[in-house]
């Protein structure tokens, strides 16, 4: 069982990584830093709303989520698997890492579906 | 190695111990074999550390989108919370503790873009594509994309 499942979140670990290597540094750079500081353009909160309520950013971070959670999931699986070498722990790990993943999607895509 | 009450010491005098008619075969208990590891063991060498720092980036990577989502429900709530919301984010705290997240996600793409030439394998015309090209396009492709997150966000 195990064995069958984990190609898929191979894949998931995967392509989380790459988007979030080429997207999350610029992203949380200017969403975090630049813009709360007042640097540079696009600072002002109508600006903001019109972009976080565009429907493709909508889309396109719920697939930045999705895939993120589901990256950090896994990575961690393995960094509390090899670090801390809890081998006999391994099903309940897999269960709450998977878990919290799967649960934080669900709770990004109400609010990026629902919440206007 | 199952439910043992108590480890046999290996003595003949140990009380309890089967005594067999040659006591060279039951003297001893075997050992068993097991590496015990300290918890701390990525610490003895720079690479190791490197590796388990590498793992923890899934952390700052967690943060940050979990930061993206809360600031998108901010920006739900009204322009009052959102002043509120940046006030905090102003604060030194906060901002040295986004500068380190921000390390964090450089050293994730960084040594995640330096492996894509041993997840990716490509052939042009039979011949294989060297590693530094691979790798070369892929850090293309993350300065491009900052470049144009970077306009759209902070550019006008």
């Amino acid at each position: 069982m195990r064995r069958a499942r984990d190609p898929f979140f191979w894949g998931l670990f995967s392509a989380g990584g790459m988007l979030t290597a080429l997207l999350l540094p610029a992203l949380f750079l200017v969403a975090a830093i630049t813009a709360p500081m007042g640097w540079f353009g696009m600072t002002g909160y109508e600006e903001w709303v019109a972009l976080a309520s565009h429907p493709v950013t909508r889309g396109g971070l719920l697939v930045v989520a999705f895939l993120a959670f589901f990256h950090a999931a896994h990575r961690f699986r393995y960094t509390l698997y090899d670090g801390l070498q809890l081998y006999h722990l391994d099903a309940l790990i897999s269960i709450v890492t998977y878990g919290v993943a799967a649960a934080l999607t669900v709770l990004a895509a109400a609010l990026l579906i629902l919440v206007v | 190695m199952k439910s043992q009450a108590r480890i046999p010491t290996g003595r003949i005098s140990d009380p309890g111990y089967p005594q067999a008619s040659n006591p060279e075969y039951t003297r001893h208990h075997p050992r068993w074999y097991r590496r015990h590891m300290p918890i701390f063991w990525w610490l003895r060498k720079f690479a190791y550390t490197k590796f388990i720092l590498r793992e923890l980036t899934s952390q700052p990577v967690m943060y940050a989108t979990l930061f993206l989502l809360g600031k998108v429900w901010v920006l739900s709530r009204g322009p009052e919370a959102y002043e509120i919301f940046v006030q905090w984010l102003s604060h030194p705290a906060f901002l040295a503790f986004h500068a380190l997240v921000l390390v964090g996600l450089l050293f994730h793409t960084v040594t995640w873009l330096n492996l894509t030439p041993k997840a990716l394998v490509l052939r042009v015309a039979g011949r294989k594509v060297p590693g530094w090209a691979i790798v070369g396009a892929h850090y293309g492709a993350w300065l491009g994309l900052s470049g144009v997150i970077l306009w759209i966000l902070a550019g006008r």
